[in-house]
């Protein structure tokens, strides 16, 4: 650890103050939509607020977080230094002053777009430059991690690249392929309105440009939690990993199916037709399959640590495993929020079915127990288990580490579970207040308070998660572990593996043979059939 | 390790052919819907120009509302505006087929019909479909869903569903709230 240590220092603790501001203003929001009566609660500070919220989470918390660990990652799992790290300080530079720009921007109350922009609505230009800048940071990320698995593939002929890398740099690749769409979006269309240099705009194009982007880069967040559960998982529990084969192909089969499936956002959008839409339901029931074949594989080497520590029979093993482990923790909450989630995401994509809960809370509900949830549970484990390395020194409670998970895990249910009630009932999202007068919306005001005591606990974790960390500061026992020993060797490791998992050449034309097929047409036809344009309404204009 | 390298790779292809089968199942009762419930999105990409709509053509303010057609066939028209609704109540009866048809001038909004299955974006360029039956009478709510400016909390609208005897269309074959 030389380079990487401090790169990987800030990274993470931008990441993790952008996510601290965040849980604040998500409570305020809650606290808005609720029967009981919100300080400082008008539409314009609502939605600054959603829109911090989102880009807070969406853009800064996971894209710091992703490029952290991608370059701990680069240096522990390959054991050789970052190449040109000074890049990697530029980026970083880059990324803080676009976090800045942006934040200054919604500050001023001129970017109330929320972080899914809807245009025609246009926000000041400085919004969009500064995500813009955020966004070409990550990009300097990926080329750096390109490099840095391209040398060491140089220096190590035949040899397969570690796992944690592997995947690491499937997510750098993605991620390139992801940011198409939106970058397409803003530097064609968004960003020339905001610039006044064109009053209309077709919106159609733009709503599928941003569905190109909108689900994989769900992945890109993901990522880092499911290195940890091929990589990390199994050396905490004290086993090893069941198939490091089946962990490639499910990174491969990420790259692959989460790319051509954007269509299913847009489900009730009158200016896609059927056809596509059906093509990219199928695509994305597809996707499911690489999340079943890791719950298999992270289940088999659980069972495999599980055994070794003496635990018998069918269900033995799993009392067996060292629970007071937070990374061991962290993934059993993880699996059951993805295990539900996963399932009203089921219904989410389910085409026609889509109806019953579009734009309701549903939705929310279901991306705050996959991301919030699963993912950032995970980006929590991750911190602890490489803080040792980073600080050098021991965990000084592991009790407040599972006590802080347990309150995530918890606060997660108690705030979902009545959004997917409320969602079914029909409460619909993205509003600042709900009329409670009315008969039918003042029978949701008990859930929507349940939902609001939970996201005071998730507030609570999320403090305590950077009490944790901070802790580390004042401690004073030293850290045993070498970084190198966090990831997990495989029952077979493999001397070899075949080119195509070892390198991304032919997953990257079979992407774009895929991406052609769904979204040539879908994005085509707005030229075939000149769509009406339409014009341009800015939100920064003071009045 | 006692576990063979075959063995490995045997059960995870198993449980890959296990999770294909079961996206199988889903699709199928997707496909199924689809084709015998008629459970479809709404997706008709009929474009109307957003900027012109008001003048002329179908969303002129005369035609909207409840219209009975000379066949029978019952429409309503709704214009989604930042941020209101034109009408902003609509007359439907109940357990007999209706179409709903939205376009706006403006930005993007998106509406659903609290207790049913009606739910539709609207985006400025095209006009959105939605057909359905209604089965239960009484004031819906019908908020707009899609964030649309400052003023969005407050866009909603509602759907009267009355008995089929109370839906008495006037000369013009037109029915509004105000009539009743």
């Amino acid at each position: 650890m030389t380079h990487a240590r401090n790169l990987t220092f800030a990274h993470l603790w931008v990441a993790f103050i952008a996510f601290t501001i965040a849980l604040v203003l998500g409570v305020w929001q809650m606290w808005a939509r609720s029967p009981l009566p919100a300080p400082f609660l008008t539409a314009s500070t609502y939605f600054s607020s959603v829109t911090a919220h989102g880009t807070a989470t969406a853009y800064v918390l996971t894209t710091f977080m992703v490029m952290g660990f991608g370059y701990y990652v680069a240096e522990t799992a390959l054991a050789r230094p970052l190449p040109a790290p000074r890049w990697a300080w530029i980026a970083f530079a880059l990324g803080v002053a676009g976090t800045l720009m942006a934040v200054v921007t919604i500050l001023t109350g001129r970017a109330a777009v929320l972080f899914t922009f809807y245009p025609p609505l246009i926000a000041s230009v400085f919004y969009y430059l500064g995500l813009v800048l955020v966004v070409a940071a990550s990009w300097i990320w990926c080329v750096l991690m390109l490099i840095a698995m391209g040398q060491w593939k140089r220096a190590n002929p035949g040899r397969p690249v570690p796992l944690a890398m592997f995947a690491t740099v499937a997510n750098a690749v993605m991620w390139l392929w992801t940011t198409v769409g939106v970058a397409a979006e803003l530097l064609f269309q968004v960003i020339p309105a905001a610039l006044g240099l064109k009053a209309e705009m077709d919106v159609g194009l733009s709503r599928t440009l941003f569905s190109w982007t909108l689900y994989a880069i769900v992945y890109f967040w993901l990522i880092p939690s499911y290195i940890a559960f091929y990589t990390m998982v199994p050396q905490a529990a004290g086993g090893r990993l069941y198939s490091d084969t089946m962990g490639r192909l499910t990174f491969v089969l990420f790259l692959l199916y989460s790319l051509p499936v954007g269509l299913h956002h847009l489900l009730m959008d009158p200016q896609q037709s059927n056809a596509f839409k059906f093509l990219q339901v199928a695509l994305t029931a597809l996707v499911s399959v690489p999340t079943l074949l890791t719950v298999f594989t992270i289940g088999a080497s659980l069972e495999i640590a599980g055994r070794l520590r003496g635990g018998r029979g069918l269900f033995g093993w799993i009392a067996a495993l060292p629970w007071e482990r937070p990374m061991v923790l962290a993934t059993g909450l993880a699996f059951l929020m993805l295990g539900l989630g996963g399932f009203g995401g089921l219904i989410n994509m389910s085409y026609g079915m889509n109806a019953m809960v579009h734009n309701t809370s549903w939705v929310t509900a279901h991306f705050h127990l996959i991301f919030g949830g699963t993912v950032v549970i995970m980006y929590f484990a991750i911190a602890y288990a490489i803080w040792p390395t980073l600080t050098g020194r021991a965990a000084p409670s592991l009790a407040l580490q599972r006590l802080q998970l347990w309150l995530w895990f918890i606060g997660m249910l108690v705030m979902t579970l009545p959004w997917h009630t409320l969602g079914l009932l029909g409460q619909w999202r993205r509003v600042a207040t709900f009329n409670y007068a009315d008969p039918i919306i003042a029978a949701w005001g008990p859930w929507v308070i349940v939902s609001l005591i939970g996201g005071v606990i998730l507030l609570a974790s999320g403090l305590l998660f950077v009490y944790n960390l901070l802790e580390f500061n004042v401690a004073r026992e030293p850290n045993a572990e070498a970084p190198g020993a966090l990831y997990a060797t495989a029952v077979h490791p493999p001397a070899r593996v075949p080119a195509t998992l070892n390198g991304f050449r032919l997953w990257n034309a079979l992407v774009l043979v895929l991406m052609v097929l769904a979204y040539g047409y879908p994005l085509a036809q707005f030229f075939i059939i000149k769509s009406p344009e339409a014009l341009v309404h800015r939100v920064d204009e003071r009045r | 390790m006692a576990i063979a390298e075959e063995g490995i790779v045997r059960s995870e292809l198993r449980w890959a052919a296990i999770s294909i089968g079961v996206v199988s199942v889903i699709m199928l009762a997707i496909i199924y819907a689809g084709l015998v419930h008629h459970i479809n999105p709404p997706s008709n990409i009929e474009t109307i120009d957003p900027k012109t709509l008001h003048l002329t053509g179908e969303f002129t303010e005369p035609n909207l509302g409840t219209r009975v057609a000379a066949d029978g066939q019952i429409t309503s028209r709704i214009v989604a505006t930042q941020f209101t609704f034109v009408p902003r109540c609509i007359v439907l009866p109940a357990n007999r087929p209706v179409t709903l048809r939205f376009a706006t001038p403006d930005v993007i909004h998106g509406i659903l019909v609290t207790g049913t299955n009606v739910n539709t974006m609207i985006v400025p360029g095209y006009v959105s479909q939605v057909h359905t039956v209604f089965t239960r009478t009484g004031d819906l709510l019908m908020p707009c869903h899609e964030y649309c400016g400052l003023g969005h909390s407050e866009m909603s609208a509602t759907v009267r569903v009355v008995p089929p005897g109370d839906f008495k269309p006037d000369s013009q074959g037109g029915v509004s709230c105000d009539a009743r």
